[in-house]
């Protein structure tokens, strides 16, 4: 819903928010060079005194005004011919002329009416509607994504188009919020909408009927300020029964221009100040530092139009078209679908397309339509959800667990939910687990048991579908591609080889850099963009579906290197080892950006067995700042596959590695990396009370050994890994 | 008189649908280029004494700005009931304003005067920027304004 929102307006209204943002931002400039530009009053300079000077100079002079600036322009006539000038109060001659500036009337006109008059004004009005709900609605969307409004500044992960986008909108947010606001209010104003209109007081009946006071002498003007000014209007020359009109900061009067006396005042209505408070922030006329820094921030969206719409774009790519979708009504099968980014939808398509083809008749529809009454024929419901952040629906499922709870009565056909996630996220497929819990609280019949797929495994999605076919009777073969893998050939550069001695034959694999495309940079696809503890799909000969390695390098390091051990009988990890330089394979890049050394100085602490040290040798070369970094690395035997080991003595002399412990579980004293944690509980418990992140990668008994260990050393400062988990400050890449 | 000032007050228009006595006349306002936004422009008439006596147009539709036209504004106090239905667009620079009433004959000759009040944003304004007397010998001849107005010509 949220993201709908944020989605059309902004398409929609793109051109106009453009044109609103860069006229404004070229028009913030205005205020500022005007404020420099003039020449200030002294300080205690009266109107009387300044009045004097200018009438010296100009004996014709009509009206004197006063910018918020402090510029001063006179207005005078001259025998019959009108003149203008900007004034130095100091001496009250014109030292420029007061004509309008030609561009920046051509850019006001621009960006209040588009040239358009009223129409464009309301077109204009359009734009700063969708500007505040963009503003609103990129909030959200931020929030949600940062994990709370707390997180607002947290470190952005994901594509550079993400990033630039989500980058630029929280800084921007609050200034085109306050421009769009107030824009709105000076629409409404301009359109007579509000009483802010001006209350001059009535002009007195009666006046004294002489002329010729001396302005030093009328007591309003030898008291106020100049600053204060906005406003002072000689009587006509020659008639008696006009005054003279005075407009300050507080209200307007009118003066006799006999007596000099004060012949009637009106205050500013509460209507008109507020008003002038909102023509102030939005032109930055009076405020020219805001003004300034209003169209900095206006000049961020462009730039988040441009990054929006390459978003817009990679979003619907990924989201595949579905063909002979079965109507809602005449469907057997109701296929409901729960999609952040779209790649569920493409195991949906699978399954649409594998049931489809067994003679089923589908109906595909996502699951925030869920609606019972429009599926009279459903013989069976699946449900295929992902999860977003700590458990929410993804954005295609809102509003599904509402339905459900509000149901009467369950259909009577049964149901079968498929999760899908990422094992290395505490809330892994939370939220399509509460669906099937929720379901069967109801009373919802099974057709299935609750079953997860992990990091869009076209394996685990495999065995689901057979389980489906076995359920329904028929033969059911789910050949899931996930997302169109966008595979480069990497050839490979060098290998160094480990392990044999322990039969565990393993090798460092570097393959040379492939060139990315310009837009494979700006959207963070193919190998535009990557980094350590990302992930590298290997597309084996033989074989459609990529096997996943942890890359132990990022795209600024200029190689792309893995760590690979043979498996016994190992399709994909047999052709790796046995792989020579100048050889090639196809691979494709998964970002994985829960397994990223986040930015900062606080410490990490890596542990690591085996082929798992790939991306903890990628985060240490990567070190260039020298952040503290501890690993604990487990090993087979030192002599045989201590892997990385020259690389660590390089990095612990040059600063990237602060301390390495290494833990063998061959020789005389067999110890797992657990074991050496263990033995530095102190030394742990002070990094993680400095604020460091643990970051674990290996197997799962590892994993879980090091979890438990973990659990004991840290138990006496109340900390657990899951609570670390919670705050982001304990990751695991398990396999 | 004050029975056809009353009636004028009323119209507010002085413009004399009821009256027999009235003729339709051409008024004709152009501008100078003077390099600025489309200007507001006040048409009324005041009687010999110099009292306001009625609006004949104003071309310019956001009342929030009519302040500006001061001279009007004082005699009228704003009040938007003076130009109910004769209200059209603003003038651009260099353009002229062309308008067409039926106005009584009783305003010719008796020592009325036609006045314009000109406005322009971030310009000054321009109150008075000229006054002709309506009379029928000074119908088809051109005026000079002083600031805005280059020529104000009524035709009948």
């Amino acid at each position: 819903m949220i993201r709908t929102l944020h989605r059309w307006p902004g398409l929609l209204a793109l051109i106009l928010v453009m044109a609103l943002a860069l006229s404004g931002a070229a028009l913030s400039v205005f205020p500022a060079a005007e404020r420099l530009s003039t020449p200030q009053a002294e300080a205690g300079l009266t109107v009387a005194d300044l009045a004097g000077r200018i009438l010296a100079a100009y004996p014709g002079v009509e009206q004197i005004r006063r910018a918020p600036s402090g510029r001063i322009t006179a207005f005078w006539f001259d025998d019959g011919t009108p003149g203008a000038a900007v004034i130095d109060p100091a001496t009250g001659k014109g030292i420029a002329s007061a004509d309008p500036d030609p561009v920046k009337r051509w850019l006001t006109n621009l960006h209040r009416s588009l040239f358009l008059g009223d129409a464009g004004r309301i077109a204009m009005a359009i734009g700063a509607v969708a500007m505040l709900i963009l503003s609103a609605s990129g909030a959200m969307l931020v929030a949600r994504r940062m994990g709370g409004w707390r997180r607002w500044f947290a470190p952005l992960r994901g594509p550079a188009s993400s990033r630039i986008h989500t980058g630029i909108a929280r800084v921007a947010v609050t200034g085109l919020v306050l421009s769009s606001a107030t824009a709105l209010w000076m629409a409404a104003s301009t359109f007579d909408l509000l009483p802010d209109g001006a209350a001059p007081p009535t002009f007195p009946t009666e006046v004294s009927g002489s002329t010729g006071v001396l302005l030093a002498a009328m007591e309003p003007l030898s008291v106020i300020a100049v600053t204060e000014l906005r406003e002072l209007s000689f009587p006509y020359p020659g008639d008696a029964t006009d005054a003279f009109t005075l407009k300050t900061d507080r209200g307007t009067g009118y003066l006799d221009q006999g007596t000099g006396e004060l012949l009637a005042w009106a205050e500013l209505t509460m209507w008109e100040r507020i008003s002038e408070t909102i023509y102030m922030l939005h032109t930055g006329q009076g405020a020219a530092s805001l003004g300034l820094v209003l169209g900095v921030l206006a000049l961020g969206v462009p730039a988040m139009g441009v990054s929006g719409l390459v978003l817009w774009f990679a979003g619907r790519r990924s989201r595949p078209r579905l063909r002979g979708n079965h109507p809602a009504k005449g469907a057997a099968t109701i296929l409901l679908v729960g999609s952040e980014g779209g790649s569920t939808w493409g195991f949906a398509a699978t399954l649409q397309h594998a049931l489809t083809t067994a003679g089923q008749h589908v109906h595909v529809a996502p699951m925030s339509g869920f609606e019972p009454a429009r599926y009279p024929q459903a013989e069976r419901f699946v449900i295929l959800a992902a999860t977003w952040g700590e458990g929410q629906a993804p954005a295609t499922a809102k509003g599904f667990i509402e339905r459900l709870a509000a149901l009467e009565s369950v259909p009577e056909a049964p149901l079968a939910v498929l999760g899908f996630g990422d094992r290395s996220f505490p809330a892994f497929c939370a939220f399509a687990d509460e669906v099937a819990s929720r379901a069967a609280a109801k009373g919802w019949a099974q057709l299935m048991p609750f079953d997860t797929v992990d990091r869009q495994s076209p394996q685990d999605f495999a065995r689901w579908g057979r389980a489906l076919g076995a359920a329904l009777g028929i033969e059911l073969t789910l050949e899931h591609v996930p997302t169109p893998p966008v595979t480069g050939r990497l050839t490979l550069i060098s290998r160094r080889d480990y392990g044999a001695e322990v039969q565990a034959p393993t090798t460092i694999l570097r393959f040379a850099l492939p060139e990315a495309t310009f837009l494979q940079r700006l959207t963070g696809r193919g190998f535009g963009r990557f980094q350590a503890g990302d992930l590298l799909g290997v597309l084996p000969e033989g074989a459609d579906l990529p096997r996943f390695y942890s890359l132990a390098s990022g795209r600024r390091d200029g190689f792309v290197e893995i760590v690979v051990r043979k498996h016994p009988g190992g399709l994909c990890s047999g052709q790796l080892l046995a792989l020579e330089p100048g050889q090639a394979i196809r691979a494709l890049v998964r970002h994985n950006p829960a397994f990223h050394a986040a930015a900062g100085r606080s410490p990490l602490i890596l542990i690591g067995a085996g082929t798992g040290i790939g991306p903890l040798a990628g985060f240490i070369r990567g070190n260039s700042s020298k952040r503290p970094i501890h690993l604990a690395f487990g090993m087979r035997h030192p002599d045989s596959d201590f892997l990385y080991r020259d690389d660590l003595a390089g990095w612990q002399v040059d600063g990237r590695l602060a301390r390495l412990t290494t833990a063998n579980s061959r020789g005389a004293k067999p110890r797992y990396v657990q074991h050496s944690l263990r033995a530095e509980s102190a030394e742990l418990i002070r990094l993680v009370q400095e604020g460091a992140r643990i970051m674990v990668c290996g197997g799962r008994d590892m994993a879980s050994g090091v979890a438990d260990a973990l659990t004991d050393i840290l138990a006496p400062t109340g900390l657990t890994p899951l609570a670390l988990k919670a705050e982001g400050r304990y990751a695991e890449d398990i396999y | 008189m004050k029975s056809i000032l009353a009636a004028l007050a009323l119209t507010s228009a002085l413009v004399a649908p009821s009256l027999a006595m009235a003729r339709p006349v051409t008024l004709t306002t152009t501008l100078n280029t003077y390099g600025g936004d489309g200007a507001y422009l006040v048409l009324y008439v005041t009687d010999a004494q110099g009292a306001y006596a009625g609006t004949l147009w104003m071309a310019g539709g956001k009342s929030k700005y009519y302040e500006h036209l001061s001279d009007w504004y004082r005699a009228t106090g704003g009040d938007l009931a003076q130009v109910d239905g004769i209200t059209g667009a603003s003038v651009g620079a260099g353009r002229s304003l062309e308008i067409t009433l039926d106005l009584a004959d009783a305003l010719f000759d008796a020592g009325y005067t036609l006045h314009v009040d000109a406005a322009v944003e971030d310009m000054r304004d321009s109150p008075n920027d000229i006054a002709v007397p309506l009379t029928t010998a000074g119908a088809g001849k051109p005026a000079p304004g002083r600031r805005y107005v280059a020529s104000l010509r009524y035709d009948m």
